[in-house]
């Protein structure tokens, strides 16, 4: 079996991955100046809703019916992230050689939970034909090969919260490899149903007043959000030829499992540290190499403990400066690190740390440099981004500054 | 119901269920080359016709169904 393609095979170097388009819609903003913009503002009141989505502005509208919510954020990401890395035809040159790869924690929530009311109310004959292929968590990556007509492979990760770091981490390797030339890689989740809300409130994972706090004193839950972020992964060299705007490159990338309990972090943060560590070994860097972390910070009162220990852990009290954007974001979920890899590229971009919205009195258990109440200047190097999903799936990568 | 308030009937649902206008909706037009429907629309149509003219259509009748006209006499010949 082989381990690598081409010139990576050849040289026995792993292939540099770049990172050349974005594409974001997010309850604070659609497009990444607005969502940037969004960071730096005040947080939404109440739900995480991705307010005014007008799917007819990506699909007509027989797509549209056929197209679970969760499925339109994730091709309209994608086509935002594909127009800002240059166009379909910059990237295809080679349609076996571009992949994509999407996480979701569940899929089509929205379109199972209708089509199981219409069979209660009017029997099986009422359910929709369309309720697999609109449900299933790989329709967002099906849909979006099959739009632009991308034959690499098109897969889906699934890892609760950890799916679009994860996702991310899996599409960089694919180019390391030298498998794919371009992976089109993010998550999008569309979580905010009436069941979904429920089953999140009924296990106490939300917050009761209504706040998002990370690493707050009183912080006690999420708030529940939704959206998708895409990132165009591209071969270093392939890009730099094409000329294209080179925001970022991936470094590293790791993922572990705490093999602990199905919802609650293992107390120490083991797992995730176990994670952040592979993650640098991945990238060949030290632990006071890393500029800035972004922080998983949920703002429920087990992981952003445990997370913050972790942290300790690997870079020694505080380390570098954290934050966590679900202040204002709101946790999406298994899009939640597709966002945040964004967020990532963009504070290379703008070198501002975004501050962690909604802390007010940071908790005195809690032992790590948080950016709070105003953006902080980013001194350029590399940022670890970090997620963690139900189930103890751990994922990390780093992304740093082109050189 | 005479035959041309059941064809409007007929237009709506396929208006509404394939996304086309309703000048699309003639009896020569195939569903396949002039409708862009493929067959998990035409399940989706006959679900809605089902409703609307409260019948049933077992899959097996939809062999050989390729245009508006076969599909309306099919409906029309259950209403009766």
């Amino acid at each position: 079996m082989q381990i690598a393609w081409g010139k990576a095979a050849n040289s026995n170097q792993p292939n540099r991955v770049a990172i050349t388009g974005l594409g974001i819609i997010a309850c604070c903003g659609i497009g990444s100046e607005d969502f940037w913009n969004g960071l730096l503002a005040k947080p939404p009141q109440g739900i995480r809703v991705v307010p005014n989505f007008d799917p007819l502005l990506w699909f007509n509208p027989k797509e549209a019916r056929r197209v679970d919510r969760f499925s339109q954020f994730n091709v309209a990401a994608a086509q935002m992230a594909i127009e800002d890395s240059g166009g379909t035809d910059s990237l295809n040159s080679d349609p076996t050689k571009v992949g994509v790869i999407m996480g979701a924690g569940v899929g089509g929530l929205d379109t199972l939970e209708k089509q199981i009311i219409q069979m209660y109310e009017g029997g099986d004959r009422k359910v929709s034909p369309f309720l697999v292929p609109m449900m299933m968590a790989n329709a967002g990556c099906a849909n979006i090969s099959m739009r632009f007509g991308f034959h690499g492979p098109s897969e889906s990760i699934v890892t609760a919260c950890a799916s679009g770091t994860h996702a991310i981490g899996n599409a960089a390797r694919l180019i390391a490899s030298g498998r794919c030339d371009v992976v089109i890689a993010g998550a999008s989740e569309a979580p905010m149903t009436q069941v979904g809300k429920a089953a999140f409130a009924n296990m106490t994972a939300l917050s009761t007043i209504g706040i998002s706090r990370p690493f707050d004193k009183d912080r006690d839950g999420f708030m529940l959000g939704e959206g998708a972020g895409v990132l165009i992964l591209e071969e270093m060299n392939r890009a730099q030829e094409r000329g294209a705007s080179i925001y970022a490159e991936v470094l590293g990338a790791a993922s572990t499992a705490d093999a602990y309990h199905i919802t609650a972090p293992a107390p120490d943060g083991h797992g995730a540290a176990n994670c952040m560590e592979l993650a640098l070994a991945d990238a060949q860097l030290k632990p006071q190499e890393i500029a800035h972390i972004n922080a998983h910070g949920t703002s429920t009162p087990l992981n952003d403990k445990a997370e913050a220990d972790a942290i300790n852990k690997v870079f020694g009290t505080p380390g570098p400066p954290v934050t966590s954007i679900k202040g204002i974001t709101g946790h999406s979920a298994g899009s939640a690190g597709a966002i945040e890899a964004v967020a990532a590229v963009l504070t290379i971009r703008k070198k501002l740390i975004p501050p962690t919205a909604g802390l007010e009195s940071q908790d005195p258990e809690i032992h790590i440099d948080v950016v709070k109440a105003a953006p902080r200047a980013w001194e350029p190097g590399p940022i670890l981004s970090n997620s963690f999903g139900f189930g103890g799936h751990n994922g990390c990568i780093i992304i740093a500054p082109p050189k | 119901m005479n035959q041309e308030e059941a064809f409007e009937t007929f237009k709506s649902c396929a208006v509404e269920v394939l996304q086309v206008t309703p000048e699309q909706v003639v009896k020569d037009a195939r569903f396949a080359d002039d409708l862009d429907a493929d067959s998990l629309d035409l399940v989706e149509l006959v679900m809605a016709l089902e409703e609307n003219f409260n019948i049933t259509v077992d899959e097996s009748e939809l062999e050989g169904v390729e245009t508006v006209g076969q599909a309306f006499d099919l409906v029309i010949g259950k209403v009766g």
